[in-house]
């Protein structure tokens, strides 16, 4: 164990409280930078999604997690980034421009809708994101003069100080890297500052943030604009990943697996926005190889357990059909959601502390430690 | 003129007159208890003050400033906080981040600036963070700073509101039964911390308590409430032995 003695007001503001955190990190961010010249193409690939998706899921963090609003609308926010980087595009607008012009843009659309959203909660809120989701979609497939509607639009290939960046390239990724981490960099400042504490008062208890000095509605918007902008920076990457967008990609299901990222991960944690961004993005593999190879694997195991030949036939032609069965993703979203919100609230980083934890007290763990104490004390009289 | 006022403030839920006509004032350095039994609206005077509640009649002042059309959240920038009867901690926090947010009212920094964690931010940071060292030593919350709220004991989550509400450096602070759910030794400590924050930090106190050993330890002066009107007001001897509180009191 480590006992960690403070003595200065710096040891509570810091980044990384000791030196184990500069260790762990470090070599993380080593292995992040040597991993274009050591994994496949089609790896490589996998991790430039993991950092847009991990990006969006900080954004939704910032949202969700640290103020406490529902939205299941960031999909359209990923949208009016992407589009507006590829409209730029079209009057040969360099790429730090339209960069900073679509973050700046879904911001500021970000704050608009956070206005209306001031007066809703919970449910109401929820559906309120989903329908501007669905009009953003809207407008795109039927704005044909500046979205080419639903035949889409092509993503010219990003260019950096006169140099062609290709999609699959490492400078690619380091740039999908930079902007992950520059976002969480900034995300970090932000909860040891005012404006993040602010937030967190707002999602526990906003009467008692309200009397504290909180202006509410102005944070709540604040948050909105933040999330949003920082969604908005991801879409450009996205665009440029893709190398062409149309309406249907930006759909609920797309808003959907943004919120699957920080619930798996753990909706308090930055840490689980990157897990769950991991976990949302390798299912897809996961379930290819479950459709390609899964089959012949567990009939290949049955045939050496004595199965006869028909009758490994027979389940791997089971397997596969269960395996290719429409929405099978959708089904397999459905349940992880309801298993994580019943049995691990904290996400995959909650449950990874407390794997830490046990290793560190071992072996004085008590089963009891994460138990709650229920209190019931909180007045739902002014709300 | 007085240091904070309210003048025939009232307040309705349909039929019911949950507060009728009360005046009161307040002088600086004061400290000055409301009583009265259940319902009969003193936590619905505070929550008229920190505009929880919008009055249906009536005018509130402070420090000669008509403060009745204030936004809520600039009551605590005017230097009036409080604290709840039903405790409104931020419960996934931790005790110091709590105790910071009482620093809000004090934040100088842009967004921007914060992103970035500009020296400004961090010294600003410092600051606070002092202050709110001073707060946790007077209340003796050491032992409870890195910890989070849920799953802290009753009595401490009462002490920790009054430091969050300390941490804002008020000029008035609004208690609302600070000694509701303590023991009587937390109680004790409760009073001598009363007198204290008055004593040594300067701040004006208008507090509801039921407790009249408390009520009698620290007052100056008492109201009694009930129905949502003024039954009596003066030192606490004479409102306890005025007959109208006595029959409050009584039921009858
Ligand atoms: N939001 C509300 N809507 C309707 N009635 C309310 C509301 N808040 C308070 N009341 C009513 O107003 C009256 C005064 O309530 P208040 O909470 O101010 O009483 P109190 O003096 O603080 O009582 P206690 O000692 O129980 O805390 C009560 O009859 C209560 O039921
Ligand atoms: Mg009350």
């Amino acid at each position: 164990m480590r006992f960690l003695f403070k003595t200065d007001y710096e040891d509570d503001i810091r980044l990384f409280p000791h030196s184990g955190y500069v260790v762990s990190y470090g070599s993380l961010f080593a292995v992040l930078l040597v991993a274009p010249y050591v994994l496949s193409s089609y790896l490589m690939s996998q991790l430039v999604f993991v950092c847009i998706y991990a990006t969006v899921g900080v954004a939704l963090l910032i949202l969700t997690g640290f103020t406490g609003q529902a939205s299941l609308g960031h999909a359209a926010f990923l949208a009016i980034g992407a589009y507006t980087a590829v409209y730029l595009q079209q009057f040969n607008v360099p790429f730090p421009v339209y960069f900073l012009a679509a973050g700046l843009l879904t911001g500021v659309i970000g704050a608009l809708v956070g206005f209306p959203a001031l007066r809703l909660q919970g449910i109401y809120l929820v559906i309120a994101t989903i329908s501007f989701a669905f009009i953003v979609e809207e407008i795109l497939a039927r704005w044909e003069s500046v979205t080419n509607g639903n035949e889409g639009m092509r993503v010219k290939a990003l260019s950096l100080f006169g140099t062609a960046v290709s999609r699959d390239s490492p400078a690619f990724y380091f740039l999908c890297l930079a902007v992950l981490v520059l976002t969480i960099v900034g995300t970090l400042n932000l909860l040891r500052s005012p404006t993040g504490r602010a937030f967190v008062a707002i999602r526990d208890s906003e009467t008692a943030a309200r009397s504290m000095g909180v202006n509410v509605a102005l944070y709540k918007v604040k948050s909105f604009a933040i999330s949003a902008a920082i969604t908005g920076f991801a879409g450009v990457l996205f665009a440029h990943k893709l190398s062409f967008i149309s309406p249907e990609m930006f759909t609920l299901q797309l808003s959907i697996e943004f919120i699957i990222v920080i619930l798996i991960g753990g909706t308090f944690s930055l840490h689980g926005a990157v897990l769950g961004a991991i976990f949302i993005v390798m299912i897809d593999p996961f379930l290819t190889y479950l459709k390609d190879d899964m089959p012949g694997i567990i009939a290949g195991v049955a045939a050496t357990l004595g199965a006869g030949k028909e009758r490994a036939a027979h389940i791997q032609d089971g397997i596969a059909a269960f395996a290719s069965l429409n929405g099978l993703k959708g089904a397999i979203y459905g349940v992880i959601i309801v298993l994580f919100v019943l049995f691990e609230p904290l996400g995959l980083y909650g449950r990874w502390l407390k794997i830490k934890l046990f290793f560190q007290l071992f072996p004085l763990y008590k089963r009891a430690t994460f138990k709650r104490q229920k209190i019931y004390v909180k007045s739902e009289r002014n709300r | 003129m007085s240091y904070f006022r309210a003048e025939n403030l009232s307040l309705r839920f349909g039929g019911l007159k949950a507060v009728d006509a009360v005046s009161f004032a307040v002088e600086k350095g004061e400290i000055l208890s409301i009583i009265g039994p259940n319902g009969a609206g003193k936590s619905s005077i505070f929550n008229l003050i920190s505009r929880i509640y919008r009055p249906t009649s009536g005018r509130i002042f402070f420090e000669d400033q008509d403060i009745t059309e204030e936004p809520p959240y600039d009551i605590a920038r005017l230097g009036i906080a409080r604290t709840f009867q039903n405790i409104e901690l931020f419960e996934n926090a931790t005790v110091l981040s709590n105790l910071l947010v009482g620093r809000h009212r004090h934040s100088t920094t842009q967004l921007w600036q914060e992103l970035l964690f500009l020296p400004s931010v961090r010294a600003n940071e410092k600051v606070h963070r002092r202050r709110v060292e001073q707060v946790i030593e007077f209340l003796d919350l050491e032992a409870y700073r890195d910890k989070p709220i849920s799953g802290l004991p009753y009595g401490v989550r009462k002490v920790i509101e009054l430091a969050r509400a300390l941490c804002s450096e008020p000029k008035l602070i609004l208690l609302d039964e600070p000694s509701s759910g303590l023991n009587v030794e937390e109680t004790d400590d409760m009073s001598f911390w009363i007198r204290d924050m008055r004593r040594e930090l300067g701040v004006t106190v208008l507090m509801v308590e039921h407790d009249m050993s408390l009520v009698n330890r620290v007052s100056d002066r008492v109201i009694a409430l009930n129905y949502g009107r003024v039954l009596a007001m003066g030192s606490p001897a004479e409102v306890q032995q005025h007959p109208d509180v006595v029959a409050a009191y009584l039921g009858a």
